[in-house]
């Protein structure tokens, strides 16, 4: 591992105290430890970047610093004071205030009052609205931003790029709760935005240096570099170094994320032989729908295909689009030379179409159901006696998924919340099985969440599935899983697929070949 | 971004939300319906389109407006509110009690008719308290509450019939004021109250707000069950002063004084635009509603339809108005879940 640390102390000038400061927080989940001791420092009047591959640990982090989840260990410090926050309300004391990707305003209300909401102060007098009060308290707070938004429209009439800046507005009042200058962390503020509108978020970003720091995360290193005056790297939930922006280039900061490659072995890629690539299983032609255009895709029996892409880039569709779960608006879809129909799940289904998505507790299971009713659940004829379910050989079958699986649980009738994630991921992908017809599986990001013990089961699986003559589409959770398991890349950008890259087991491209086509 | 589907954008390659213009259609919808509907019947039938119709319907709406406006601040919580017939008909009996009656020697006037609505409030504060604090649903809560109503009406009742004799309330639904009687003006009042409260008071836009998104208001560190139990409160007051209202019309009360009004104020007040799920509507919107379903009924009537219909078409309303109010979410919803 060769990563520049920048220590502290090359800082030359005397450095005024911080107005956050991190020091060797951890958090434990349940399997996974999300933070592993991560130090961070924001300093006044900077905007400070934080970045890190998905999993690294940047979205707990950044929930610890507004009181959303409780630290196990670990310190931190608000202008040199050690602080303690239970709730967001308390982090705005301390004057921290989040933009949260999922945006935190009351669509039904208008944009001042939600400007004002929870610190109304004189704008509402004994429970009664005075709206021109209202109205001027919102009208300074967009003035400080320089937005020109009118205070009295209803919030979701308004662009996303307004509405952020509602938000920030918004924020913006924590001055007044801690009477010092705010730290604001805008998370992935970017990712909705249209590229002009990006370009004010920029300017208003700059803006807020003069009154405030800034902590601005995304997934988009360009613009990381772009907008930040330094950029500290998570990986793995640890802090793994800091870098000045100036001069830095975005494959300079990529490599500090993702380190080291490992090796190949985790991903059981050895002695894998290529798929046959001369029919293909799953034909897409010119699909396109709401977030994706005229996307062509060819996966052979055996074969899996990775698609990669940053946040935006519409390969999350396209995999749910292929298992008719998103409306496409044209495009010819053939799987084993028969058209497709994308109108709903059931014909993909009943096609031999597998899915798992990537909410797996909310879309992939249903929690308090036992695994054995988790695992037939789409295959409920799986082992039918004329119309009638047999519960003995659905027992049976499902004892024996188990069992091939190595599931570790105590019953078939054990509810699978109760499962680790890793053997719930394998009831989940047991499902698609069972019934012994799949021809393609789908999957997004299979493996979020899980610890590598677990990881490495569900690519032992997938590379079986493989060899069974199973395609496969994989979104990945990071680069050096796609290029792990992958034969094949697919890269997207804007919703198009921009490039394909053969991805040989032997002759791998790196994550940095990668970046270069994906930003 | 969970908040616009990327479904309605078809036309872009990334999806964006856009700006939504200021009036949509359901806002619009209802008050165009009712004037095409007025004006149908006014072709179809003689008797609709006399002014003596017009005081029929505005004195029938009259108590179904009051229960509505009370019934609106919860829906637009999100939550439910079924106790309309209990407490209407704890405020019924307890009115008639009160004010000079064949049954006992109380005569406390318009202290009568306040004791009553605040009996009914106090009702109400019951299902807010319970929603809060066991975490009742407020189908259940609600629900409950109404048979403590009916159970306490049926106790105030005690097998006889209280007439009253009261001069001031039994002038109410006869005494007219500009062509309308007392209880329409009463439920004029109301609803002007009602729109205050919503559009002036923190009360109301917090009821707004936690229909549309209450995580945010917690986010935002307020305390959201005071405001809930303070909306129940208030709807029970409207019921209460419904009740008092039935009672003022019957010159007697009865247990039964609220029957149906449940059922009736919800089918107004989503026939007016006010959505089960919260968030959007209020009380002018429920005022339209109310008035579309009474001229619907009467109307019906007056062109020789059977009034055994009613029960059955106002059913039919209410399920074609909800269907109409979430087909724009429909799609959305098999996308994000």
């Amino acid at each position: 591992m060769s990563i520049d640390v920048q220590p502290e102390q090359t800082v030359s000038e005397p450095a005024p105290v911080p107005a956050l400061e991190v020091r060797g927080l951890v958090k434990h989940y349940p399997g996974v430890k999300a933070l592993d001791g991560v130090d961070l420092v924001v300093r006044q009047h900077e905007v400070l970047g934080l970045a890190g591959e998905n999993g690294a640990g940047k979205s707990t982090l950044l929930k610890a610093l507004v009181g959303l989840v409780r630290p196990d260990t670990g310190e931190i410090y608000v202008r040199g004071e050690r602080v303690r926050m239970r709730s967001v309300v308390e982090a705005a004391e301390n004057g921290i205030g989040m933009v949260f990707q999922e945006q935190s305003l009351v669509p039904n209300l208008t944009a001042a009052e939600n400007i004002v909401l929870g610190s109304e102060g004189s704008a509402v007098r004994r429970g009664v609205y005075r709206w021109e009060t209202m109205r001027k308290m919102a009208q300074e707070q967009l003035d400080k931003i320089g937005s020109d938004i009118n205070p009295l429209a209803r919030t979701d009439t308004l662009s996303f790029a307004d509405r952020q800046m509602v938000e920030i507005a918004k924020l913006l009042r924590i001055e007044q709760r801690s009477q010092h200058p705010p730290v604001i962390i805008l998370d992935e503020p970017t990712s909705v935005l249209e590229s002009k509108e990006i370009e004010t978020l920029f300017a208003q970003v700059r803006r807020l240096r003069e009154f405030a720091s800034v902590v601005f995360v995304s997934h988009r290193l360009d613009e990381v570099l772009d907008v930040c005056d330094r950029v500290s790297v998570l990986r793995g939930g640890q802090s793994v170094g800091e870098l000045p922006t100036a001069g830095a280039v975005p494959a300079e900061l990529h490599r500090m994320m993702i380190g080291s490659t490992g090796s190949d072995d985790h991903y059981h890629g050895g002695g894998v032989q290529a798929a046959d690539r001369r029919e293909s299983l799953l034909s897409v032609r010119g699909m396109s729908g709401a977030t994706f255009r005229d996307v062509d895709l060819d996966v052979a029996p055996g074969e899996i295909v990775g698609i990669v892409g940053v946040h935006g880039s519409g390969r999350e569709d396209v995999c749910r689009a292929l298992f008719g779960a998103e409306p496409t608006t044209a495009g010819d879809v053939t799987l084993d030379g028969k058209k497709l129909d994308l109108s709903g799940t059931r014909a993909a289904c009943a096609a031999g179409i597998g899915y798992v998505p990537a909410e797996r507790k909310t879309e992939g299971m249903v929690g308090p159901m036992s695994v054995a009713d988790n695992m037939v659940l789409t295959k409920q004829g799986a082992r039918c006696t004329g119309p009638l379910v047999s519960p003995r050989k659905q027992a049976t079958l499902v004892d024996r998924w188990i069992d091939r699986l190595s599931i570790r649980t105590p019953h078939r009738g054990t509810a699978i919340q109760r499962l680790s994630g890793g053997n719930q991921q394998k009831v989940v992908l047991a499902r698609w099985l069972i019934a012994g017809d799949i021809k393609l599986l789908l999957l997004d990001h299979p493996t979020r969440g899980l610890d590598i013990g677990a990881r490495s089961e569900v690519y032992r699986l997938m590379r079986e599935l493989a060899g069974n003559g199973v395609a496969t589409v994989l979104l990945a959770d990071s680069l050096e899983e796609a290029i792990g398991m992958s034969d094949r890349i697919v890269v997207m950008s804007d919703g198009r697929v921009t490039k394909e890259i053969d991805c040989p087991s032997g002759a791998k491209p790196t994550p940095l070949d990668l970046v270069k086509e994906m930003v | 971004m969970t908040l616009t589907s990327p479904a309605e954008h078809v036309d872009t390659v990334v999806a964006r939300p856009q700006p939504r213009r200021g009036v949509s259609f359901r806002d619009a919808g209802p008050p165009i319906a009712l004037v095409v509907i007025f004006l149908a019947f006014s072709v179809l039938s003689d008797d609709f389109r006399t002014f003596t119709n017009v005081q029929n319907i505005m004195d029938t709406a009259a108590v179904l407006a009051v229960v509505t406006c009370g019934i609106t601040f919860v829906l637009m919580m999100g939550s439910i509110d079924l106790s309309a017939p209990g407490l209407m008909g704890a405020s019924a009996i307890a009115v008639a009690l009160l004010v000079a009656n064949n049954r006992n020697g109380n005569d406390l006037g318009l202290l009568g008719v306040l004791v009553a609505v605040a009996i009914a409030a106090a009702l109400g504060c019951l299902s807010g308290l319970a929603l809060v604090l066991l975490k009742v649903p407020s189908f259940m809560t609600t629900l409950g509450v109404s048979a403590v109503g009916l159970g306490l009406a049926t106790l105030m009742f005690n097998g006889v019939q209280p007439n009253i004799t009261d001069k001031m309330l039994a002038s109410w639904a006869v005494e007219r004021f500009l062509g309308f009687s007392y209880l329409t003006w009463i439920a004029v009042a109301c609803i002007l109250v009602g729109w205050l409260v919503q559009r002036y008071s923190r009360l109301g836009r917090y009821a707004y707000a936690i229909g549309g998104a209450e995580e945010v208001l917690s986010l935002s560190g307020i305390r959201v069950k005071p405001y809930k139990v303070a909306v129940f409160t208030m709807a029970g007051a409207f019921y209460g002063l419904a009740g008092v209202m039935v009672t003022s019309q019957l010159s007697a009360g009865l247990v039964q004084a609220g029957r149906g009004f449940d059922f009736q104020a919800i089918t107004a007040a989503v026939v007016g635009g006010t959505l089960l799920t919260g968030g959007r509507g209020g009380v002018l919107h429920s005022t339209v509603g109310v008035l579309l379903v009474t001229v619907v009924i009467n109307g019906l009537v007056q062109i020789g339809v059977s009034p055994y219909w009613q029960g059955g078409v106002q059913g039919l309303i209410v399920v074609v108005a909800v269907a109409a109010a979430v087909l724009p979410q429909r799609r959305r919803n098999q996308v994000v879940k």
